[in-house]
């Protein structure tokens, strides 16, 4: 039916999209942060594999980006804080996508209580474990990969919290601080093998991270994210702010002198 | 988090705890703790449904995946939070469309069931419910229940235009439309008076799947009390899209810039003379696309504020067929010699009712929809003035659009609310579930 054809070649953002570029793996991809990413990857023209640790959810935001994108999207069982389970888990996924795999991205991550951290450390050291530990273990596994294939891009969502310490977050602070840190040694190893090495550092995004602790209009989008990070994997970038006045406000906290710093109330 | 909502109409305000749960298993939080609950989709309906100043409002925008879909049968299932203008963004390229479509493409699938809404389309194909295969619901209890029409069926025909009241939908699963083309073939016609315009109806409703009038409720003099303009269509088909000629943008739509204080009567009168006179007398076969022509609205962001800060009331009512004609010159005199001005307004045919939802708000008869700016006490009357017109002729009015009817108002127009509250307070017998409209119009046993 000629009816039939037309609606199939209109123009439509919905199920159109590039020829495949290979695989992505996105890290703890429930959230609203990844499922972003995840969408604008699909757009960009890249199946999925999407892990994290509730397979039912993931199922979900899976089966929705295979209705919208019309993606190849598979699932895998992931937990950040169990590191021992980090290197099967990468063979398990280098088996199942191999040379296809185009890059990794690492959202998961937990703000945690600040306030309980303080004092109790076994929530501390989860925070620690979850945001820094859990995420240089999968990547140490990981870069090896990247490092013989000698192309692809790993990213690590970071935060601005980790540019500076301060009073109201300093264990999450530190430990997305640290995965900064991790990155830019990871980039500086990986540079010359041709992968390319970036560090993500949201703001403020309208997530239930923030919900009720940042009035809406102050957060941006978590689509800007996943737009960001497609973008700025196309153009081989170091290090984004999202959205991108945040490079701004941090250059201005970060060159505070401690002396004034430590009196004020961040 | 506390926070001020209304619905559309910006009246009444209530302060409210809101949760919005970003995964399924989240959504259970609001239920666990004290106090009542209600779900929130997009906030379209237009009075105090969707928000519970005495207890929480749970927001179910975030809970908005796709989950499955069936291009064999149309079946597609998803979750409540997903809209009608997600699923014409994602479907039309596919060749389907939403069974029913409601003048705002902002509208969840979870609103549109627990509303049972109508579109255009429903003298022909009858109201959201009935495109339903089945829904998860979260009740009072915590559970997740699967109804359909075999299995928790009171459940089922209690939650279809329940207004959120049984409790929260997770997941439904619906019919889509097949489509050849992504565009509906549109005839206009004006009607010089009411009698003309319902004449048009019932000569030749019956050739069209979508089929509405935009109504004057101010102006036309003595002679011409409800002139209107019919915009009836049918989703074109592969060859007549080839032959016909794409709609010419018609140069007028809803002031976008106009401060509140230009709405008045006479701008309002105004408007509604050029909106008439703008549309040729008659206009046949003219290609519009899905979004201009359910959509007239939308293109305007956040048109409700052109009302001020004190919001307006939107007046939806059905009456029947019989004597339908005269209730409607009496609500059109009415709105005509005592209303602040009804800025848009709309007529429409209803077909059979839902005979499987004792709340659902369409019967056989003719719809009236008008916008009434909030201002004075007098509009109050007005709008009961128009209720006991209502009341007297065996109609009623839609819930989804009410902010101020009364509990006894309400008892008249609905004959199956007992059945309905029975329903209710076997499965909430706490009343978990409550609204700000539960508890005005007394739906909380
Ligand atoms: C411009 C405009 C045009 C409109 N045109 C039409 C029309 O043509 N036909 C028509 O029928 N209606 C129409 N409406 C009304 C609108 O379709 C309904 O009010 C619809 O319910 C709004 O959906 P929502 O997602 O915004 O729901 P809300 O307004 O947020 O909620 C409406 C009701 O649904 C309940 N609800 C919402 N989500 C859930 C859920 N997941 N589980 C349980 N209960 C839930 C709420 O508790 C509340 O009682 C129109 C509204 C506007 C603003
Ligand atoms: N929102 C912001 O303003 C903001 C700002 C800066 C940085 N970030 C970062 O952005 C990322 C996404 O955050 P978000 O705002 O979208 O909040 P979120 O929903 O709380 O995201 C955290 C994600 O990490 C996952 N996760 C936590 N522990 C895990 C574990 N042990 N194993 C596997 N996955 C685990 C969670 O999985 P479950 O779904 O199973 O819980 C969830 O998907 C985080 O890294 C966060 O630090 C956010």
């Amino acid at each position: 039916m000629t009816g039939q054809a037309k609606l199939r070649s209109s123009s439509d953002r919905g199920t159109q999209r590039a020829p495949s570029s290979g695989t992505v793996l996105i890290l703890g991809a429930t959230s609203q942060i990844a499922r972003a990413i995840a969408l604008s990857f699909a757009n960009a023209g890249y199946d999925l594999v999407l892990a994290g640790r509730t397979p039912d959810e993931l199922e979900r935001v899976a089966a929705d980006i295979r209705i919208r994108r019309a993606a190849d999207v598979r699932t895998e069982t992931f937990d950040a804080s169990d590191t021992e389970s980090h290197q099967e888990f990468v063979a398990r996924v280098l088996a199942d996508c191999g040379h296809a795999l185009a890059g990794v991205i690492v959202v998961f991550g937990l703000l945690g209580d600040s306030e309980r951290a303080r004092s109790d450390f076994s929530h501390a050291e989860e925070i620690i474990r979850i945001n820094y530990v859990g995420a240089s273990s999968v990547l140490t596994h990981l870069a090896s990969h990247f490092e013989q294939a000698g192309h692809g891009f790993i990213v690590g969502v970071s935060s601005v919290a980790g540019d500076r310490g301060r009073a109201s977050n300093y264990i999450y602070g530190s430990a997305k601080g640290g995965l900064s840190l991790f990155l830019q040694g990871l980039r500086n190893r990986l540079h010359s093998r041709g992968v390319q090495v970036l560090t993500v550092k949201p703001g403020f995004i309208d997530t239930r991270m923030t919900f009720g602790e940042v009035p809406t209009r102050l957060a941006a989008d978590p689509e800007v994210v996943g737009k960001a990070i497609v973008k700025a994997v196309k153009k081989r970038k170091d290090v984004i702010y999202v959205p991108w006045f945040w490079r701004y406000i941090m250059w201005v906290i970060r060159l505070l002198p401690e002396f004034v710093f430590k009196r004020t109330n961040l | 988090m506390r926070t001020p909502l209304s619905g559309w109409g910006r009246y009444p305000v209530g302060i409210s705890e809101v949760h919005r749960p970003e995964r399924l298993g989240e959504l259970k939080v609001p239920l666990q703790s004290s106090g009542s609950a209600i779900a929130r989709g997009l906030g379209r309906s237009y009075g105090d449904a969707s928000f519970n100043s005495s207890g929480c409002t749970v927001l179910t925008e975030r809970l908005n995946r796709f989950l499955d879909f069936d291009p064999s049968t149309g079946a597609l299932e998803c979750e409540a939070g997903v809209t009608i203008g997600e699923i014409l963004e994602y479907f039309i390229p596919r060749g389907f469309v939403p069974p029913v479509i409601p003048g705002t493409k902002f509208v969840t699938l979870g609103g549109a069931l627990a509303c049972d809404i109508h579109g255009k389309n429903h003298h022909k194909d009858g109201s959201f419910g009935r495109h339903v295969i089945d829904f998860s619901l979260l009740t009072a209890d915590g559970e997740l229940v699967h109804c359909s029409r075999d299995e928790n069926v009171e459940l089922f025909r209690a939650t279809v235009g329940g207004m959120g009241l049984t409790g929260i939908i997770t997941q439904l699963r619906l019919r889509l439309i097949p489509i050849e083309d992504p565009r509906v073939v549109v005839d206009y016609d004006r009607a010089k008076d009411l009698d003309r315009a319902l004449e048009l109806f019932h000569e030749s409703d019956e050739r069209y799947k979508y089929s509405v009038a935009w109504i004057d409720c101010v102006g036309g003099g003595r002679r011409g009390l409800g002139r209107s303009v019919l915009m009836r269509g049918n989703p074109a088909t592969g060859s007549e899209a080839a032959v016909l000629r794409p709609e010419k943008r018609r140069g007028i739509s809803v002031p976008s810039t106009a401060p509140s204080f230009l709405l008045n009567r006479g701008s309002i009168r105004a408007f509604n003379g050029l909106y008439y006179r703008k549309h040729p007398r008659q206009a046949r076969g003219v290609l519009s696309g899905y979004e201009s022509f359910f959509f007239p609205l939308d293109g305007i962001r956040n048109w409700n504020r052109l009302y001020g800060r004190s919001g307006f009331f939107q007046y939806q009512a059905v009456l029947p067929y019989d004597d339908g004609r005269d209730g409607l010159v009496k609500m059109l005199e009415l709105l005509r010699k005592s209303g602040p001005g009804a800025f848009l307004a709309v007529l429409k045919r209803f077909g059979s009712g839902n005979p499987e939802a004792p709340l659902s708000f369409p019967m056989p008869g003719y719809t009236l929809a008008a916008d009434v700016p909030r201002r004075g006490s007098a509009v109050l009357d007005l709008l009961s003035r128009l209720d006991e017109i209502v009341i007297d002729l065996g109609g009623r009015v839609y819930l989804a659009k009410d902010a101020r009817t009364s509990p006894g108002a309400v008892r008249a127009m609905y004959p199956h609310l007992e059945s309905w509250l029975e329903i209710k307070s076997r499965f909430d017998p706490a009343n978990r579930l409550g609204s700000d409209l539960a508890r005005r119009l007394e739906l909380l046993p």
